[in-house]
């Protein structure tokens, strides 16, 4: 009888990205970030590093790594933002963590799965930053709007699916 | 050791996150420089980053203004006859509008100068254009494609034709981020134009604009136009900022209304802005000209209208085209004569015949024509003779 534990499906099922893939898909995310709203203001409702840091993390399943790749690309957006350096680097650290943790426990190469963990890692984030405005930064005036919440976090989902599908082929199996 | 191998993604985790609470916390402290929200080492960190992406931002935005522009002025030509009509009877209106407006400018100064009052003006302006946005619902900002190279400063306010767009708040040697009135953090010194009150304009997080330090007055109205007031020291008075959209009650903050505005600007599509780079307390000397020609032109519109012509052919030469022409400096002697009587009777003048019209012993009655025609013709006759 065959006995698998998460340590050896993680270890088994452990995802691997070349180099040029691991630093141009978060730049490029980033970089979209900015550029697309010019084009249509709505599209700012998208949160497209976040996509890239949920793939990431449920690709690679390690905790670790999915805690650094999620602070570098929030970092990198909170510089081309304005807002204080770190409000999204801590956000997205913590779904690059959570993601990286549930990765290695269920399948996350199903296409339903990938748009219920978007579905619920969004507004995860959208909880994390309000807690960062609101209690760390002390911002009074900003408030969890729900519906819009629930908006973005559908948009997100929308748009994570068809990524994911891109982004698996530039996986490289081990 | 085996504590941190069995938790090191934990201990990885919250280590990442307290390294990021602790640079926030420095980051958020109150800067001693307000022209200078970030510290150095962030300023640094943002510039770095602004230069790696502006080049990005320019290569899509000339692909964008390119391909637009092709489009608008080559394709998409429909209807422009009939617009190019619409803009120049527009435009007439807007002449005749002129008029009046200068009249108004002319009696604002002289008003303003009774008063000791001190305004500011625009001085100079730098024309940028938007090449790049936050890409935030949380932060409303906009890079443009000037920087400290062409003057441009922090705080330097940001406008365009219809109004105000916002401040700038970080400028880099060749690129600047404007701060747009309806980002969270920004706010602006506003009057409402018709009833006189001064309010404070913020951002909110939604990206909406709305002055939020007044109490309820019935005087505000949907519709009343908000201007700026001037006395936040960046944006010079009287700048369109926009008009009230809705007022309610703040349920933040009672017993006070949240009066939401609408912006003059649409924040979303803005192209090309202006950044005032010099205010100044005069108008500028283009400006002081036009308002001289006005001014002239303003008196001798009154001359022409009170003072009386001595002949028609005069009178209308006078209000055809010497503006400058003083009419009562050259004209003759006028002697002045009374109004006419509206019941005349014997006593009345003009009413007696002349004394070389009399016959010793005739009924010298009055003539009819004398007492009923216009007694302003006999004088003006008269007196030429």
């Amino acid at each position: 009888m065959v006995t698998r534990s998460y340590m050896s499906r993680r270890e088994v099922e452990q995802q691997r990205f070349s180099i040029p893939v691991t630093v141009l898909a978060p730049v490029g995310a980033v970089l979209l970030q900015v550029l697309l709203p010019r084009v249509f203001h709505g599209l700012a409702i998208l949160d497209l590093p976040f996509v890239v840091t949920l793939f990431f993390a449920i690709s690679r399943r390690s905790p670790i790594a999915g805690t650094a790749t999620g602070a570098v690309i929030g970092l990198m957006q909170d510089v081309l933002t304005g807002q204080p350096i770190g409000v999204n680097g801590m956000a997205k650290s913590v779904i690059g963590y959570a993601g990286a943790s549930l990765g290695s426990r269920i399948d996350v190469d199903n296409t339903a799965t990938r748009a219920l963990l978007a579905f619920g890692f969004s507004l995860l984030q959208s909880v994390l930053l309000y807690l960062i405005e609101r209690r760390l930064l002390g911002i009074r005036a900003f408030h969890l709007l729900w519906l819009h919440e629930l908006l973005r976090a559908a948009a997100n989902t929308a748009v994570a699916v068809p990524v994911c599908l891109l982004l698996d082929f530039t996986k490289h199996r081990e | 050791m085996d504590f941190l191998r069995q938790y090191k993604n934990a201990l990885f985790l919250i280590a990442v996150l307290l390294a990021q609470a602790i640079a926030l916390a420095v980051q958020v402290r109150r800067p001693l420089d307000a022209a200078q929200p970030d510290g150095p080492s962030v300023r640094l960190i943002r510039m770095w980053a602004m230069t790696a992406v502006t080049p990005v931002e320019r290569v899509t935005h000339a692909i964008d203004s390119g391909v637009g522009h092709a489009w608008s002025d080559y394709i998409d030509l429909r209807h422009v006859r009939q617009q190019n009509k619409e803009l120049q009877q527009q435009l007439m209106r807007v002449r005749i509008d002129e008029a009046a407006i200068a009249e108004d400018a002319l009696q604002g100064r002289r008003l303003q100068a009774m008063l000791g009052f001190r305004e500011s003006y625009v001085g100079s302006t730098v024309a940028a254009q938007v090449i790049g946005a936050s890409g935030s619902e949380q932060s409303h900002m906009l890079t443009i494609d000037k920087g400290s190279r062409d003057g441009l400063k922090p705080d330097m306010a940001v406008i365009t034709q219809d109004g105000v767009v916002g401040k700038l708040r970080d400028v880099f040697p060749t690129t600047s981020e404007v701060l747009e009135i309806n980002d969270q953090s920004s706010g602006a010194g506003v009057l409402l134009a018709s009833t006189r009150i001064r309010a404070i304009l913020r951002g909110t997080l939604t990206g909406r604009v709305q002055i939020g330090n007044l109490t309820a007055d019935s005087r505000i109205q949907p519709g009343e136009q908000v201007l700026t007031s001037g006395g936040d020291q960046v944006y010079p008075r009287g700048l369109a900022v926009g008009v009230v959209e809705s007022i309610a009650p703040d349920p933040d903050h009672q017993p006070y209304t949240a009066i939401r505005v609408k912006p003059a600007v649409d924040l979303d599509r803005v192209e090309e802005v202006l950044v005032i780079t010099v205010m100044q307390p005069d108008l500028t000397a283009a400006a002081q000209q036009d308002l001289s020609a006005a001014a002239a032109q303003h008196a001798a519109d009154l001359s022409a209208e009170r003072l009386p012509g001595i002949h028609d052919d005069e009178t209308a030469g006078a209000a055809s085209g010497a503006a400058t022409a003083t009419p009562a400096a050259n004209a003759p002697a006028v002697i002045p004569h009374p109004l006419p009587t509206m019941h005349p009777d014997r006593f009345s003048s003009g009413s007696v015949p002349p004394a070389s019209a009399m016959t010793p012993g005739g009924a010298n009655s009055a003539p009819s024509g004398q007492q009923s025609g216009p007694p302003q013709a006999q004088p003006q006759s008269g007196a030429t003779k």
